[in-house]
């Protein structure tokens, strides 16, 4: 017989290890369809960590790919810290972009100086309007933002597509559905001579920071949690509930767009409806995987952006199909959900002769 | 140990970590007895009731219940269907009820096969309204538990134990909702319901009801029962020593003539969702050295004054001023800021931020101050070493102001909002329900509090389902009744009783 019976105080290391064990067991499960499909799981794991560190082409293409996911991880740690649950960061990400090459893309030809700056702000503040409007609804009308926001991402893409065959479209690009280019001095440089890490990466990881600073530090931070851990006791304690709610909206919202301008602006050059192979959603995998703190999105962004790079140069080099990558993040958050429920409640193990007498 | 008695307990053990609820508990209840279980919070009372319920597996112990025939038989612990299958019914302080579905389907719930085609809603109903005549327990059947008052709420529960054919009924503290004729008619009919063969164990910190209505008291303090006798032999202050372990001071109070208005409702009204937050047309008055009882059965009107006084809800018309400021747009902010504190009737719900640290919830009211915040970033070390000296002045226990608010026990959340609020030097003071649910030595410091806050000059508006807490610190008693408040102009108990059930006194 097992039982399950509520824990009085979760130790702190247990709360920071949940999320290590959880990767660990999430790969070491990923062992089994890896020697189903008849592969050397230890060779394939050596082959992944390779691919991720062995060489620095490698850490380049896996923090490329992480950057949009410490992005879309912070928009997705800070809503869920007031319990705002902001699923449309996938959307959020190309009204960002298509905002950036709104701008970006020769409206404005002014130098870099003004450029970067002001397509960054402008893709953010598109995205903040992503998350501010169905928040109105929330907050007004009670609309569950959970429905509305993921349901504004298939709008978005829609809407996406609608501007990529008309007023986005690149006269040169011979009738694809793509943007004209961002010019040149708009783009956000690279870190790196050929290599494809820019200083988008370098923005996510101010904005990691000064999340984390702002959240513990400031009274702003001090007013989102206590909205998140109990409304009705902010409420009372005089803390302006909704005006937080459009505050933490805006800035998720913003980070969300922000992932965008990153990728088109820093990686891409140009705006694609495949541009984001839902970092969005991903992203709220990193926040979860972080337990909701911005620093720990940094952490969990790398982790989740090396079993993809890792994988993918797996798949090249042993033939197994790249989609274990998938399989390793899905099994990490459910790993992750079921450490959360283990730090919450103990599991008992009941002697039989004492549970039948 | 004659056949007579149906449970026993023996020598019950459980820990939390290092703390230790309860050690060596040993209780026997006769069939037909009423056994009041008291002690301090934190005594180990509601903890020995759950291990015999089942929500929790002892550490050592054994428990034994009688079958219909009377032969002991050992209980599998900690499984509440093995408790409810040998007749262990309980009520517990936080109702278990589902609130969006009526009181019968609420009853019935549980008992019955989860894919049964089709459910025999007029037996059960027959048999609920049986139980409800046999018992005088009654309650509307056909209506959501959400919009029933609390003692509703708790009738439901009980009828829902005895539904279940319970013999042995336990009450975790159940008048602590009740008014005081409320209370005498549950007692009245447990007594009913004893003498046919029902056997009851209630945990209360009320001595008065504890007296008039048990047959048997047990003792329990820091989790060992440290006394037992039949209440025929007791008395309040031999019991009131056990509890506490030394006599308890009584609540000093001097003259002191009323002030300034600091509080004026008038013709205020509020449009609530249901009858326990509307108001009509009320009219009141709070002057400096002044604590205004507000008395009243639960769910007649006490949440919407005290929403609209902690700023939480706008009157519909009329006008409310503290001093002589008329607070044109109310909200908690605003009632904060013109000097209004607050202690809000569900103090975990609505008084503490329970993930957050004890430090943090004591500077939750005061974040634009500077003294708190300087350019939006928080001060942390004026935080805690205000922390710490409030902790130490309002004797707030618990693992530290580092941790997390809600880790502390009721009695000490309460003394962390006391600290809150208090520490403001409030103008006024909005105390509803400040001792429901705390033991005597808590509720004496809440008392205390509130008369000293008094002889300072501010004014104290208690709003109490709790006549003896309100005859005790209430200068002048008001009664609120369907919405409306009226001047009871006496302290007497029966005539202020009358009036809360609107009967003319």
């Amino acid at each position: 017989m097992i039982r399950i019976e509520p824990r009085e105080q979760t130790s702190r290391a247990f709360a920071l290890g949940v999320p290590v064990l959880a990767a660990g067991v999430a790969l070491a499960l990923a062992a089994i369809p890896l020697m189903a499909a008849g592969a050397n799981p230890i060779r394939a794991y050596s082959e992944m960590l390779r691919g991720v560190f062995g060489s620095v082409f490698a850490v380049s293409e896996m923090l490329t790919r992480a950057t949009p996911l410490i992005f879309t991880g912070l928009a997705a740690a800070l809503a869920f810290r007031a319990r705002l649950w902001n699923i449309g960061a996938e959307g959020q990400l190309y009204l960002g972009a298509m905002a950036a090459v709104a701008i970006g893309s020769g409206a404005l030809d002014i130098p870099g100086l003004f450029l970067v700056p002001l397509v960054i702000v402008v893709g953010a503040a598109a995205g903040a309007a992503g998350m501010v409007a169905p928040t109105y609804l929330k907050v007004r009308f009670g609309a569950d933002e959970v429905v509305t926001t993921l349901l504004l991402n298939f709008i978005i893409l829609i809407f996406l597509q609608m501007m990529l065959e008309g007023p986005l479209q690149d006269p040169m690009s011979l009738g694809w559905p793509q943007s004209a280019p961002i010019l040149d001095q708009g783009v956000l440089p690279p870190l790196m001579d050929r290599m494809r890490v820019h200083s988008g990466l370098i923005l996510a990881l101010v904005l990691a920071a000064c999340a984390q600073f702002m959240l513990i530090r400031s009274v702003w931070g001090f007013k989102l949690r206590a909205v998140g851990e109990n409304a009705a006791a902010a409420r009372h304690a005089g803390i302006n509930v909704k005006r937080s709610l459009f505050g933490v909206a805006a800035i998720s919202g913003g980070l969300a767009g922000l992932a965008g301008v990153s990728e088109v602006a820093g990686l891409k050059g140009y705006l694609t409806a495949d541009l984001s192979p839902g970092f969005g959603y991903t992203g709220i995998v990193v926040a979860m995987l972080a337990g909701l703190s911005p620093v720990g999105v940094v952490i969990a962004a790398v982790f989740i952006a090396s079993v993809f790079v890792g994988a993918d140069s797996m798949s090249r080099a042993m033939g197994v199909s790249s989609f274990l990558a998938d399989l390793v993040v899905s099994m990490a958050l459910l790993c992750v959900l079921v450490g959360g429920f283990l730090a919450k409640y103990r599991i008992l193990r009941t002697k039989r002769a004492e549970a039948a007498s | 140990m004659t056949n007579n008695t149906v449970l026993k307990l023996n020598g019950l053990a459980k820990r939390f970590g290092t703390v230790v609820a309860n050690e060596d508990v040993n209780l026997t209840l006769a069939k037909g007895e009423v056994l009041a279980l008291l002690g301090e919070n934190g005594a180990g009372k509601t903890t020995l009731m759950n291990m015999l319920f089942g929500h929790y597996l002892p550490d050592a112990g054994t428990v034994e219940v009688a079958d219909a025939d009377g032969t002991l038989h050992p209980l599998a612990l900690g499984h509440p269907q093995a408790a409810l299958a040998a007749g262990v019914g309980m009520v517990h302080q936080h109702f278990a009820l589902a609130e969006n579905i009526n009181a019968l389907d609420n009853i019935t719930l549980g008992s019955e096969p989860l894919l049964a085609v089709r459910r025999d809603r007029r037996a059960a109903q027959r048999k609920v309204q049986e139980i409800m005549a046999r018992s005088g327990l009654t309650a509307p059947l056909d209506v959501a538990v959400g919009r029933l008052s609390v003692g509703e709420r708790q009738r439901v529960e009980i009828l829902k134990a005895l539904y279940r054919d319970a013999r042995i009924l336990v009450l975790d503290e159940p008048t602590a909702v009740l008014t005081p004729q409320e209370a005498d008619t549950l007692f009245a009919n447990i007594k009913a319901m004893t003498a046919d063969g029902l056997s009851v164990i209630f945990i209360s910190h009320k001595l008065r009801e504890v007296l008039a209505f048990s047959d048997r008291i047990a003792v329990l303090r820091h989790g060992r029962k440290v006394g037992e006798m039949p209440t025929s032999e007791a008395d309040e202050a031999t019991i009131a020593r056990m509890m506490v372990g030394a006599d308890t001071p009584k609540v000093a109070r001097q003259v002191a003539t009323p002030g300034a208005p600091v509080l004026t409702l008038r013709d205020v009204s509020l449009a609530g969702r249901s009858k326990r937050d509307t108001l009509r047309s009320i009219n009141l008055t709070v002057h400096a050295h002044e604590i205004l009882g507000v008395a009243g059965i639960s769910g007649n009107g006490q949440s919407g004054l005290a929403n609209l006084v902690s700023g939480l809800a706008v009157p519909t018309s009329g006008t409310l001023c503290v001093d002589t400021t008329e607070i044109t747009r109310p909200s908690p902010a605003a009632m904060v800021a013109a000097g209004i504190g607050r202690i809000p009737e569900d103090r975990h719900h609505e008084g503490i931020v329970g993930g957050m640290s004890v430090a943090e919830n004591m500077v939750i009211e005061r974040l634009d101050d500077p003294a708190i915040q300087s350019h939006g970033l928080l001060r942390r070390d004026a935080i805690q070493d205000n922390a710490t000296a409030l902790a130490q002045a309002y004797d707030v226990r618990g693992p530290g102001v580092k941790a997390s608010a809600r880790l502390l026990s009721g009695g000490n959340i309460q003394k962390l909002i006391l600290a809150r609020v208090f520490e403001q030097s409030p103008r006024l003071i909005l105390a509803n329900q400040p001792t429901r649910g705390l033991d005597m030595g808590a509720a004496a410091e809440v008392g205390r509090r509130l008369l000293e806050a008094r002889s300072r000059g501010a004014g104290v508006l208690l709003i109490s389902e709790d006549l003896d807490e309100i005859l005790g610190l209430a200068d002048r008693v008001m009664v609120i009744r369907d919405g409306a408040l009226l001047e009871a102009g006496t302290q007497d108990r029966g005539k202020i009783g009358l009036m809360m059930a609107g009967e003319p006194a």
